[in-house]
């Protein structure tokens, strides 16, 4: 395609979240010189999420949205930025997009990246348990988190410890509940899981695992044995839902996502799909992924594969909480679901420290960090090499890793066993 | 201009940083593969986070908190979610001790 050509081409991005912003800025960046058009619901430019289960509920004064473009970059990019706009249908065969509020758009390339919504509860009265996925749901939370009121937060999974802490330290009596026996089971070994539980005893609020919530009641959660526990304000963090509708609708192929290929490539021609809404090719099948770098990153991929580089999308899943000022930090698989043995370097009951989990070969599939972000860093390097590596010198802190990974430059000499 | 010593050169051995804090800046002291010594800010431009609690590759730093990455040569921010860059201050080796001049 010529560039005059290109240039005559509408890109519509369904979505101005994370991966949707990111898209549309790379794809300009990476050379498309047609129309771009980036469409968001919220009534907002794209702004940070990760703040609002963390500083946004501590902020003493009313907090503000961020940002992570300023809005000149938009104008500067000639992206042209629609927000408060719902996208009710995609025409394949008109290559055309109808909006809710009447009219449409003609495109001739379409990213989704549409992202997901908040699970909900399903018992009765589940509709009171708050979600967090907008900065109205964060604001909403955040005027009701007050001192001496009970809060419940049902799923210990990051964004309820994150909403627990932050309730802790307003002075809410807090506690946690979770279907799993500990927290973050999703992604963390129990053995682990068990620290960052013990964290929050540690500040005073409650965990309690392997419970069933029965309905949320008056001003208490009811639990599946009877029990009530006094509840102000309920917080729902049980996990999100794709936004798949608009896709599936257009009869693009989706599972819990929108299926693409490395790409971002969606079964029907010229229909993409980035960030917390695409299901990609993974080891062993396909998965999805929810975190704020896989929606940078991912987003930012599929943007310049618009705008025509040839790039798979090959990054090892990796995601950061902050509790109690402890900065947590998972890469790769830390459930041990696959791994033969775990290798410590620091002392778990320490200020700082990093799990590696290793397979029968010695290769490194996954870290947990605590207060260990170079820890992580190393761990994912090692990740993507699928290096192997010696437990005794991974334990020990006088082998720099920096210099085991300097030495180890190729599959080969990354033998060090 | 001032020339401050920050560190001796057995301090940061090859491929590896150090941070520093120095007549109120604080700095991140980098040794190269190409064996120079190289200084920029320490504080990250997106988040508070220390550079050099993160990692060093090559010529670049990544940042502990969010991954950002500078090249620490130019200071130029590399990849999202960086929008700026971070200042770098020249740096000299003398006898085994390493001089960062900083804005008197």
């Amino acid at each position: 395609m010529t560039a005059g050509q290109q240039a005559m081409r509408t890109h519509v991005v369904v979505g101005a979240g994370q991966a949707g912003a990111h898209a549309a800025v790379a794809m300009r960046r990476a050379g498309f010189g047609g129309r771009i058009v980036l469409i968001g619901e919220e009534a907002s430019l794209p702004y940070d999420r990760p703040p609002l289960s963390k500083s946004f509920l501590l902020a003493e004064d009313e907090p503000r949205l961020t940002h992570f473009f300023e809005p000149a970059v938009f104008s500067s990019l000639r992206i042209e930025a629609m927000v408060g706009v719902k996208v009710e249908a995609i025409d394949l065969a008109a290559r055309r997009i109808a909006l809710t509020y009447g009219g449409g758009l003609d495109f001739d390339a379409l990213l989704l990246a549409t992202g997901s919504r908040p699970r909900c509860l399903n018992v009765p009265g589940g509709e009171r348990g708050l979600a967090i996925r907008t900065f109205d749901d964060a604001s909403q939370l955040r005027q009701r988190l007050i001192a001496g009121q009970s809060v419940v937060c049902i799923g210990a999974g990051v964004i309820g410890l994150e909403v627990a802490a932050a309730a802790q330290a307003r002075g809410c009596s807090v506690s946690v509940l979770d279907v799993e026996r500990t927290v973050m089971s999703r992604s963390l070994a129990p053995e682990l899981g068990v620290l960052v539980q013990q964290l929050h005893e540690h500040h005073g609020v409650t965990f309690e695992g392997a419970v069933a919530v029965a309905a949320i009641e008056g001003d208490s959660v009811v639990l599946g044995d009877g029990r009530r526990l006094p509840a102000d304000t309920v917080v729902c963090g049980i996990g999100v839902v794709r936004n798949i509708d608009l896709a599936r609708a257009a009869g693009i192929a989706t599972r819990a996502g929108i299926l693409v290929d490395p790409y971002g490539r969606t079964s029907a021609d010229g229909i993409y799909a980035a960030g917390e809404v695409a299901e990609f090719p993974l080891a062993g099948g396909h998965g999805v992924w929810e975190s704020w770098k896989h929606a940078q990153d991912h987003g930012a991929l599929v943007g310049r594969v618009m705008a025509g580089a040839a790039q798979p999308y090959n990054e090892v899943p990796w995601f950061w909480s902050d509790q109690y000022g402890v900065n947590i930090q998972v890469v790769g698989d830390a459930t041990g679901a696959a791994a033969a043995q775990v290798v410590d370097r620091g002392k778990r009951d320490g200020p700082s420290f990093c799990a590696f989990f290793l397979d029968a070969q010695s290769h490194v599939i996954g870290a947990f960090g605590w207060n260990a972000p170079k820890e992580v860093a190393a761990a994912t390097r090692m990740i993507r090499r699928a290096m192997a590596i010696t437990p005794d010198r991974l334990a020990d802190p006088s082998v720099s890793l920096q210099t085991v990974l300097a030495t180890s430059s190729s599959p080969a000499v990354a033998q060090l066993v | 201009m001032t020339w401050v010593r920050v560190a001796t050169t057995a301090a940061v051995p090859l491929g590896e940083m150090l941070g520093v804090s120095v007549n109120g800046f604080k700095l991140a002291i980098y040794h190269l593969d190409d064996d120079s010594f190289r200084a920029t800010q320490n504080v990250c431009t997106h988040e508070f986070a220390l550079l050099s609690d993160g990692w060093l590759e090559g010529s670049e730093v990544e940042c502990p908190l969010h991954a950002g990455r500078f090249d620490v040569r130019t200071g130029r921010a590399l990849c999202e979610p960086l929008k700026r860059d971070i200042a770098v201050f020249a740096v000299e080796v003398r006898d085994g001790e390493i001089f960062v001049a900083l804005p008197q």
